[in-house]
């Protein structure tokens, strides 16, 4: 990699984060205006939703599995292992659920369409595409923002509700409670500013993916190997974004309702 | 084979003396502080046909590129159909390219989507009927002699037949200004020869207004020197070795214009640098 003097890299840099936010920018406000492509956001729904869902739900049940095992190790100590409901419910809404889900999508499709967005990008066919009068963000970047962003919010609620049943098959089979204790214990834990925190944060892990995603492909350059570069770029920092995004959102709620 | 998509575009013998169709004026344009077109300077008459000749990466698809306002110049100014695509907004020059068809270096072609959807592009955006868009195709594709292509894919036919399925897209929708930036690039002579056969077809047929990019002497020399017999549906050599008119070149090299005018006058020239790219 060539060295860059600084004025030059934090130029780089701040031009970017411009081009980012213009392009989310016009990627929102799209749908308030036509043409809207209808058939694209249904077809990214299925791709980015349908798709995505045996990935989420295999992760969702496995990391509820794993967390009702653990956490009654710790549990045991204090002769609370009944309890085990509670942790495994607060843990999935508010934390795992979510930030699993959106990093498990993130990788599945921040990828997907960088490299496709990518691929069209150094085939001309972005060009093409304004040449032929369409506007490649309102044709490919809007339909996959809220598609994501509609589906992850589902996505999310299947990965709790997985990783709840999770978290109760091993509390009875191998810890030994009563699935009524579990799964009430589970349900007493939780309360509405729980349930709003963890449905809040799949809003914006959507729009980190999406947006992300969208906007490493459409800034490749340098052919295939561009396109390889992109993709892995797009993942990175969509996790990252999405991890520290979370850290934003859950302080922001624990100041709202004070949990 | 004479096609009535092309006779619908008609715009016959129009006076060279209306207002151009393509004004650069003094556009200059840089990437990365290098210089790629300085000073530019032509225009492009109704009807006319302007090939535009030049060793590679002396800044031919980058004028490509600015005529249909997919991207700016640092100065100066470009009018296509009297309007200042230079100014532009990008929501504006949407409107405007749907007079413009354009045919890419690499066809360009949508490679998810059929030959059919690739040509039907432009005519399902404009919402025009399932049954009418399908009647466009086939013609614009029988204009190009790929009819029997339409349910492949461009992963499925060759260099050659992307390359015409792309000027198929380019003239379905009866554009008043074609762009073909080297349509003939990295295909084989006998391949080159049928795409320049087309360009002179759609040149003949429907006069319509082009710019072709070319580095290949033969292709730009073809092109100047033969017609479309529609009698006989085949491009031929104009009789006593003449010229078509309408067909003017433009010659660039390294980002300055080195030629303006016709094929008599390119051939005649006495510059130097000219008469050597053209030896």
């Amino acid at each position: 990699m060539p060295f860059v003097s600084p004025e030059v890299y934090a130029k780089e840099k701040i031009a970017a984060i411009q081009d980012y936010a213009i392009l989310s920018w016009h990627a929102v406000i799209n749908i308030f205006s036509g043409p809207r492509y209808w058939a694209d956001i249904f077809t990214q729904m299925d791709s980015i939703g349908v798709g995505s869902m045996p990935i989420v739900v295999l992760t969702g049940f496995f990391t509820g599995c794993v967390l009702a095992l653990q956490s009654a190790t710790s549990l045991q100590e204090f002769g609370s292992v009944s309890l085990t409901g509670n942790l495994v419910a607060l843990s999935m809404v508010k934390e795992l659920g979510p930030v699993l889900t959106g990093l498990m999508v993130s990788g599945r499709n921040s990828s997907g369409m960088a490299s496709e967005i990518g691929s069209m990008k150094v085939t001309e066919q972005l060009d093409a595409m304004r040449a032929l009068g369409t506007d490649p963000v309102r044709k490919l970047v809007t339909p996959r923002l809220y598609a994501t962003v509609f589906m992850l919010f589902f996505l999310t609620i299947v990965a709790d509700a997985v990783g709840i049943a999770g978290g109760a098959l091993v509390a009875v089979t191998l810890l030994g409670l009563n699935a009524s204790t579990y799964f009430h214990n589970s349900y007493r834990a939780l309360v509405y500013g729980d349930i709003v925190q963890g449905l809040t944060k799949p809003l914006f892990s959507g729009f980190i993916i999406a947006t992300v995603g969208c906007y490493f492909g459409m800034k490749t350059k340098g052919g295939t190997q561009g396109v390889g570069k992109a993709t892995t770029q797009a993942v990175v920092v969509a996790s990252v974004f999405i991890i520290i995004v979370d850290f934003i959102v859950s302080r922001a709620m624990i100041g709202i309702f004070g949990r | 084979m004479p096609s009535e998509i092309a006779i619908a575009a008609v715009a016959p013998n129009a006076a060279p003396t209306m207002e151009p169709i393509v004004v650069f004026e003094n556009v200059s344009i840089a990437f990365d502080k290098n210089s790629v077109l300085e000073d530019v300077s032509f225009s492009v008459h109704r009807g006319e046909t302007r090939i535009i000749l030049g060793p590679a990466g002396g800044g031919k698809s980058v004028l490509m590129k600015l005529t249909n306002g997919l991207i700016k110049p640092d100065s100066g100014t470009i009018r296509v159909f009297g309007e200042e695509v230079s100014a532009m907004r990008e929501a504006d020059l949407f409107k405007l390219r749907a007079r413009i068809g354009m045919v890419f270096q690499e066809s360009a072609l949508f490679d998810s989507l059929s030959v059919e959807d690739n040509v039907a592009y432009r005519l399902h955006e404009e919402h025009v009927p399932e049954a009418e868009a399908h009647a466009r195709v086939v013609e614009a594709l029988k204009f190009v002699e790929l009819e029997q292509a339409i349910d492949k894919f461009p992963a499925e036919i060759s260099g050659g037949m992307r390359r015409r399925v792309s000027i198929a897209r380019a003239i379905v929708s009866n554009p008043d200004l074609i762009l073909y930036d080297s349509p003939t690039g990295g295909l084989d002579p006998i391949t080159s020869t049928t795409i320049i056969a087309l360009v002179v077809k759609q040149r003949d047929v429907s006069h319509t207004t082009s710019l072709m990019i070319t580095h290949r002497l033969q292709d730009a020399f073809l092109l100047a020197r033969n017609h479309f017999n529609q009698q006989t549906g085949q491009m031929e050599p104009i009789a006593n070795g003449g010229v078509d008119d309408s067909t003017k070149f433009l010659v660039l090299n390294d980002g300055k214009i080195v030629f303006d005018g016709t094929t008599e006058e390119l051939v005649h020239s006495t510059d130097p640098w000219l008469k050597e790219y053209l030896a």
